[in-house]
């Protein structure tokens, strides 16, 4: 097999490899290890991962394909791998930034300072089609509003992350993280116990923790409980891992009912309180009598009883205001003013469609640009410039003078690569970095995270919709010295 | 526990049993072939008279031959009890509940799907089907046995045996039922060595030969009858299932044995309590096949009320709130 001897970075920043072609510190005994494998053995290893997640039903669906149609999360067995002072920087700067988010949403509900100062124009908070005028006046429990989120992290060819999006409302992907972490300690076991990475296990007990960190202080034995749209989201593995994980009950809409002021859930034995819901539900679906009419997903009456305090929600409803893509252009003005500090860690700069110089540079530059939907996600309504057809960017330009306020641009940013296997060789792939952060009684943020690559040779898009796969991250232990 | 969750178990439950017994049904059916050379056509249909499915068969398929009949009762996508679509059911009443079930069961239940419908399972099941037929009721067997050993004995437990002592019962009465009534209509085979054949197929179908041995030496048509129905220690007799629901049922609603406080517990001790006060002669002279025929009638409105009593509880304090 040709691994690393012949393997090429093409120029782009490496996470494995430098500059010179040698490998990165703390990387030397993985290089070592897949150097010594006869040839073929890696191949076979990643297949036998593979089978492993099918046989474990780590699957999801396609939206849009056929009922039943389900597949794993391509995997790649080359590990990502960061050393301990890139992680204490990432670390030091999600917990910034969620906390200053979490500051600016109790604020925008309530009192509205910063955009009485001027900070955030307020037209664009109010506008916003994620912001919800039922939360105006309300403080969630413990003033939690961020609870989970899974920021999204890019690292560029200067060798500096970036926060590429905020995930504030229901972030998925950490079973990966935790299920990846198992397929690669039974893959490469010796090097993983030799490289002193840190564990990333311990997540489920910090979402638990934070969720009876939510309890009302008047309830004696809760019950809490995790609230999926069903079995065909393409999550509910996800879903039924964590809640399986915690010992919490695995809810769906229709096993709830608003009676007598409380939720309850359907049980053999007839009704049962429940007190706290981690839901992966948006707002739009959560409760019929309040948002969308037409959705059987959730439950009517229950942001009455969220709001008369007797029913806690992880995440807070309205939460998808602040990861609004346009307001995430002031994310460091909004950090800034809530803890009088710059960001540790920058945003990609943004180009604001709703401001018309920035439009009229967008539009004379859309073939360069990454142009993004304010709301949409999962790598849908999105113009990556630099790979679009004339149609495309046509297409986009007339999105863009219809709606500006829904749009921003962002310079393509050449993403960084991490080795993959490729047939029976390494090639680089593009990769991003979803760390999973927990606000609870304090901000928690997991040593590690999804790496999502982008299969496709070249391809800059990560997303499993879009041909992306995912690896295990390994965050270092500083190294003793 | 839910109610959701509780419907999902008690299903995921049946579908096996009924897969396991789909397969036990077609095994034995070939190994009586190979020792009764008859018309093709008459040792195929009771096979699906068995299933109670007739009517679906006939609007599918023109003859009663083995290819076909073994098609249908095993891979039969839009046949919904066909091996394939049992499994299929199992698996994702599983899925909806992986928080519930271990994970060994699921994992197995995964794989026992997705073995299934490989390419080469079809071959096997024409070309080797006594091997096939095995895999499918030792994967049966593994389940039952994940099912006993990795998750407690709780409520979700109750919920899975009562689900599979309601198949394994009423499955059993079928396999008699068909059997009985075919065989007697033929008055000139009785006692003829195809008519022990024939008998012998009904205990073995039933994997009650063995066990039928220790207890009765000769092979009559009272004595399996007997067997199977009244046997108190034999696993798949009918009383042996319907006691043993009747304490899972007791367990869940943690009423003493001997009360009811509910639907189900009154039907269900009902039929106990008839199948303790009845005795072999006593059905055979009022009809053996009506008697049956009345008990496959109870044992669906027993599962009819197991739905409404646990699994469709409508709150009574929130009518107008919630039609979900």
């Amino acid at each position: 097999m040709e691994t690393f001897q012949t393997y090429d970075t093409e120029d782009f920043f490496d996470e494995l490899v430098d500059e010179n072609g040698s490998p990165r510190p703390g990387v030397q005994i993985l290089v070592d290890k897949i150097e010594s494998l006869p040839n073929g053995d890696l191949t076979l290893r990643q297949k036998e991962a593979e089978a492993l997640l099918l046989k474990m039903g780590i699957t999801f669906n396609v939206y849009g394909a056929d009922e039943g149609t389900e597949k794993i999360l391509p995997f790649d067995l080359i590990p990502r791998i960061l050393p301990s002072n890139d992680w204490q920087q990432i670390e030091a700067g999600l917990k910034q930034r969620i906390f200053a988010l979490n500051e600016f949403l109790q604020d925008i509900y309530n009192d509205k300072k910063i955009l009485k100062d001027n900070v955030v124009p307020k037209d664009l908070i109010l506008s916003s089609k994620t912001y919800r005028k039922e939360c105006e006046g309300f403080s969630p429990p413990r003033k939690i509003w961020c609870h989970i989120t899974g920021t999204d992290l890019i690292r560029g060819g200067d060798g500096c992350f970036y926060v590429l999006e905020d995930n504030l409302r229901c972030p998925s992907g950490v079973s990966y993280v935790l299920e990846n972490r198992q397929v690669l300690k039974r893959t490469f076991p010796h090097v993983f116990e030799q490289s002193k990475v840190r564990p990333v296990d311990e997540y489920p007990v910090k979402l638990l923790d934070m969720l009876e960190h939510l309890v009302p202080r008047n309830v004696q034995s809760p019950t809490i409980g995790l609230l999926t749209p069903g079995k065909y989201n393409s999550a509910y593995f996800e879903h039924s891992f964590l809640s399986q994980q915690m010992g919490i009950e695995l809810v769906e809409g229709k096993d709830l009912v608003v009676a007598d002021g409380y939720v309850h859930m359907l049980t053999t034995k007839g009704l049962k309180r429940i007190d706290v819901l981690y839901r992966r539900i948006d707002d739009d679906f959560i409760d019929p009598t309040v948002f969308r009419p037409d959705s059987l997903l959730g439950v009517k009456g229950l942001v009455d009883v969220y709001k008369a305090g007797r029913i806690a929600l992880a995440n807070a409803l309205g939460t998808g205001v602040a990861d609004d893509k346009v307001v995430y252009a002031y994310v460091p003005k909004i950090i800034k003013y809530y803890t009088g500090e710059d960001a540790i860690l920058p945003n990609v700069p943004t180009y604001i469609c709703g401001e018309e110089k920035d439009r009229s540079y967008v539009l004379a530059h859309l073939d360069e640009l990454v142009v993004k939907a304010a709301n949409e996600s999962g790598g849908y309504g999105m113009l990556v410039g630099p790979h679009s057809t004339k149609k495309e960017r046509d297409i986009f330009a007339e999105k863009i003078a219809e709606d500006p306020r829904n749009y921003i641009a962002q310079p393509t940013i050449s993403l960084s690569r991490v080795p993959t296997i490729v047939g029976d060789r390494l090639e680089g792939r593009h990769v991003d970095l979803r760390p999973y952060v927990i606000f609870g009684e304090d901000i928690y943020v997991q040593p590690g995270g999804l790496t999502r690559v982008a299969l496709k040779k070249g391809s800059l898009v990560v997303n499993s919709s879009q041909g992306g796969g995912s690896k295990d991250t390994w965050v270092l232990l500083p190294s003793p010295q | 526990m839910l109610s959701r969750v509780a419907n999902s178990i008690y299903w995921m439950c049946r579908y096996i049993e009924r897969a396991e017994n789909v397969a036990r049904f077609i095994d034995v059916n070939l190994n009586l072939l190979l020792d009764m050379p008859t018309e093709e056509s008459e040792q195929w249909s009771p096979l699906i008279m068995t299933t109670g499915d007739q009517e679906l068969y006939e609007k599918k398929e023109q003859v009663y031959n083995a290819e076909e009949v073994i098609w249908f009762l095993t891979f039969d996508r839009e046949y919904p009890n066909s091996i394939l679509s049992c499994v299929a059911a199992a698996r994702e009443n599983a899925r909806s509940i992986r928080e519930t079930i271990s994970s060994e069961m699921w994992e197995h239940l995964n794989n026992f799907y997705l073995e299934l419908i490989k390419e080469e399972s079809i071959k096997m099941a024409l070309q080797d089907p006594n091997r096939f037929y095995n895999i499918i009721r030792m994967r049966s067997h593994l389940f039952t046995g994940l099912l006993d050993s990795t998750i407690s004995h709780g409520e979700a437990w109750n919920f899975a045996r009562i689900a599979m002592m309601m198949e394994r019962a009423d499955k059993t009465s079928r396999i008699l039922d068909v059997k009985y009534f075919m065989l007697l209509r033929q008055a000139d085979l009785v006692n003829t060595p195809i008519d022990n054949i024939q008998w012998l197929a009904v205990l073995n179908s039933a994997s009650a030969f063995e066990m039928y041995r220790k207890e009765k030496h000769r092979v009559t048509p009272r004595d399996v009858a007997d067997f199977l129905i009244f046997n108190k220690q034999f696993p798949r007799s009918i009383y042996h299932c319907i006691a043993k629901a009747q304490i899972c049922l007791h367990r869940i609603t943690e009423s003493p044995n001997g009360t009811a406080t509910n639907p189900v517990e009154r039907l269900l001790g009902r039929l106990k309590a008839d199948l303790e006060y009845t005795d072999i002669d006593e059905v055979i002279q009022s009809g053996l096949h009506e008697f049956l025929d009345d008990l496959q009638t109870r044992l669906n409105q027993i599962g009819g009320v197991i739905g409404t009593t646990f699994f469709n509880i409508k709150p009574v304090t929130a009518a107008t709130t919630s039609e979900q």
